[in-house]
């Protein structure tokens, strides 16, 4: 019986990841890319933010601002690492509003390292900030989502999925359709010509108000590394997840320490228990 | 304190002794640390202290995140925010008391189904069970407004639906809602209150806590076979229990270190696993979650709320009968918090004249179909609101109401018991054969 309640209570664990899975997205496809920062070892591969950066710099900032991300990060150990002279001149790019300039009415002025990247709010689009965190792409096995472990929530999966499942409309879509055909993005509108008898959708995805922004070859790499559609596009979702958890390195690093002090202490503690109860426990007939 | 017989605390050293008569506060250290313990408590009495440990893990880091948190509407996400990035330490800070939370609970129903098994709710212990459930509501509230305050979907969303609860109340209720909430809607007084209280439950906590370990300590603690220690002399109390320290602290030591390798992994590794996605999105009074699901340690409670819908004919009889005051929505609030109510009941409602759960053949079973029930429910919690999961809650939900009205007050007449062992010691060797400096006069019986 109590062998039954501890599972109980280790099961308890596996059965909390349920509620993952009813928010999540629906039928959607995403796709399992590898990444260099899943597993308990693994960490942010610092020249693919450097390539996510630029893609992000280049297309994405148009419409998306990074708020919550302070610019002096990105020189950060185990980040994109960019030299201080290049953060402060990458810093310069942006402009910011600045309350206290003008005699109190403020004004814009350049970014600093201190600032965060600037919020972006004149297409309407979502800050990326925490992107990564806030989509689920997978919950296996079974809805219990232990894969975490190993595989993370699929945050950056689904961004890169999401990035390459635009696809031409399905015939039965009518013309003035708003938005884009994407297979991947679940909770769009989907026009009623597509549904089967029983309400079922006849094919996956739905409409998403973001038109295409990567086709492939939309940048150029100074590392030459290829630059086609499913390269950017898990470039960008890498340097995604790095914005949405920057301290990922340092946060496995200190659980594997505690991982291991602890368990070196459990040892101590089981041995010093066995030795304490020894003189009062005798053999077992 | 206590009721078994053992020494009492000497003061030797003049300052001591001064102390003693003065303030009398190294004698009652020393009194609850070398409390005679049943020897035979088996690793299901591990989880008060791990309880205790989590209170204190919470209490330590929410004081530090208090410091750097802003309990303000347009400012709340944006500063876990500050938090997770720019705070030393502060990302690890965070996840340790988010998880701290499922920690918390995970201890918590442990603990309580091992006092189902073993009757610990049992006379003379009535009073610690009752406190315990008013330290279980208390965590369940302060989780609840802790869960608030990152102000993301989840929290305003969830915050939304369980005030909405009480809205069911009939005359009251949207009264009461408007009161609890500061305003008619979520927002900035719901915040600032549900901060407020989330700092100062935690304290109350920690004083019924301590009043938890003083009913034990005066009725003794209860041990697998739900035997009492002799207390007629020492001399016997002293072959049923060892002291608390060393024996139980460096067991129970060893147990907490354990649990903690697996919390560190899930802080370290993985530490969004029991969150939800949709609460790193910030609040957003327009736009809707397309499922708003509670947190796992909800989840029982949840699925049997949404049970009782208005098709249910218990609860289109209640309707008819009350004239339409309690309908379906009210039916399921009454019902959530009756399930919590009867579990605390439990004492009046157990029949029997064994309290050991290990010598009950029949009651045994049922116990095992309430463990799993419990995580059909929070299964069901999770799933949306449509067929089957609909009727599998409603099974289930009525399941747990006849555990506790029916079944336990039925057992105590109808099932034989089995004889439990004379004595605490008996049990204990029957485990672990006769030690040298335990030889025991009475003959061992098998306990199991």
């Amino acid at each position: 019986m109590i062998r039954t309640l501890t599972l109980s209570a280790a099961v308890a664990l596996g059965f909390a990841a349920s509620p993952a899975l009813a928010a999540g997205g629906g039928d959607s496809h995403v796709t399992n890319y590898e990444f260099s920062f899943e597993g308990m070892f693994g960490t942010y591969d610092q020249m693919q933010l450097q390539r996510g950066l630029q893609v992000y710099t280049e297309i994405c900032s148009a419409c998306h601002g990074l708020k919550f991300v302070p610019l002096r990060t990105l020189h950060d150990d185990g980040g994109p690492g960019l030299p201080e002279d290049q953060v402060r001149a990458y810093a310069d790019f942006y402009e910011v509003w600045d309350p206290t300039l003008f005699d109190g009415e403020g004004d814009f002025r350049p970014a600093i390292p201190s600032d965060n990247f600037p919020a972006v709010t004149s297409a309407a689009a979502p800050d990326l900030s925490l992107m990564a965190k806030a989509r689920a792409g997978f919950h296996g096995p079974y809805g219990l989502g232990i894969n975490q472990f190993l595989n993370g929530m699929g945050g950056p999966e689904y961004i890169a999925s999401l990035l390459t499942g635009y696809e031409d409309p399905p015939s039965c879509a009518p013309d003035d359709m708003d938005g884009s055909y994407n297979t991947v993005f679940a909770v769009g509108g989907y026009p009623d010509e597509c549904k089967n008898e029983d309400g079922s959708h006849k094919y996956p995805g739905s409409w998403i108000s973001m038109s295409q922004p990567l086709y492939g070859d939309d940048v150029e790499y100074a590392d030459g590394h290829s630059a086609s559609l499913e390269d950017v596009s898990i470039d960008v979702a890498a340097f995604l997840m790095w914005t949405a958890e920057p301290k990922l390195a340092a946060r496995k690093q200190a659980g594997m320490t505690g991982v291991i002090f602890l368990t070196l202490l459990s040892v101590l503690l089981y041995l010093t228990n066995k030795k304490l109860w020894a003189p009062h426990k005798g053999k077992k007939k | 304190m206590g009721g078994i017989p053992h020494d009492h605390y000497e003061p030797k050293s003049d300052f001591t002794k001064g102390m003693q008569k003065r303030l009398p506060v190294i004698g009652l250290l020393y009194d609850t640390l070398m409390i005679p313990t049943p020897k035979n408590l088996n690793w299901m009495w591990i989880w008060g202290i791990v309880l205790t440990f989590t209170l204190a893990l919470q209490i330590i880091t929410g004081i530090v995140l208090v410091m750097h948190y802003t309990p303000h509407v347009d400012m709340a996400f944006a500063s876990i925010e500050h938090i997770m990035r720019n705070v030393n330490g502060g990302h690890m800070i965070r996840y340790f008391h988010m998880n701290g939370a499922s920690l918390f609970f995970v201890a918590v129903y442990a603990h309580i189904f091992r006092g189902l098994y073993y009757g610990s709710y049992k006379a003379p212990r009535e009073v610690t069970w009752i406190i315990g459930m008013l330290i279980y509501l208390l965590m369940m509230g302060t989780a609840f407004m802790g869960y608030v305050l990152p102000w993301g979907q989840m929290s305003f969303h969830g915050t939304a639906v369980i005030t909405g609860l009480f809205g069911a109340i009939p005359f009251v209720g949207e009264a009461l809602q408007t009161w609890l909430l500061g305003a008619s809607a979520v927002g900035q007084p719901a915040l600032n209150r549900f901060f407020s209280l989330h700092y100062l439950l935690p304290f109350i906590i920690a004083g019924l806590v301590i009043v938890h370990i003083w009913a034990f300590h005066t009725t003794g603690n209860n041990n697998p076979t739900g035997v009492e220690v002799r207390r007629t002399s020492k001399e016997e109390a002293e072959r049923d229990t060892l002291p608390f320290w060393p024996y139980f602290v460096i067991k129970d030591l060893f147990a907490l270190a354990i649990i903690m390798v697996v919390f560190v992994a899930v802080v370290g590794f993985m530490p969004n696993y029991l969150g939800h996605p949709d609460n790193y999105i910030e609040a957003n009074a327009l736009a809707t979650p397309a499922h708003i699901v509670p947190e796992w340690y909800f989840l029982p409670f949840y699925a049997i709320l949404r049970a009782f819908t208005a098709e249910v004919w218990v609860v289109m009889f209640a309707e008819w009968i009350s004239f339409g005051i309690i309908d379906a929505k009210f039916f399921g609030v009454l019902a959530m918090f009756g399930a919590i109510a009867v579990m605390a009941l439990a004492p009046w409602l157990d029949t029997s004249s064994v309290r050991s759960g290990r010598y009950r053949p029949m009651f045994k079973w049922w116990f095992a179909l309430l463990v799993v029930d419990f995580f059909v429910l929070m299964w069901a919690g999770a799933m949306p609101a449509e067929e089957p999961f609909a009727t599998i809650s409603l099974i289930a939900s009525a399941y747990w109401f006849a555990y506790f009205l029916v079944i336990l007050p039925l057992l105590g007449v109808i099932e034989k018991p089995m004889t439990p062992p004379a004595t605490i010691e008996d049990d204990f060797n029957a485990h672990y054969g006769t030690s040298d400096d335990a030889a025991s006069a009475a003959a061992p019986t098998p306990a199991e």
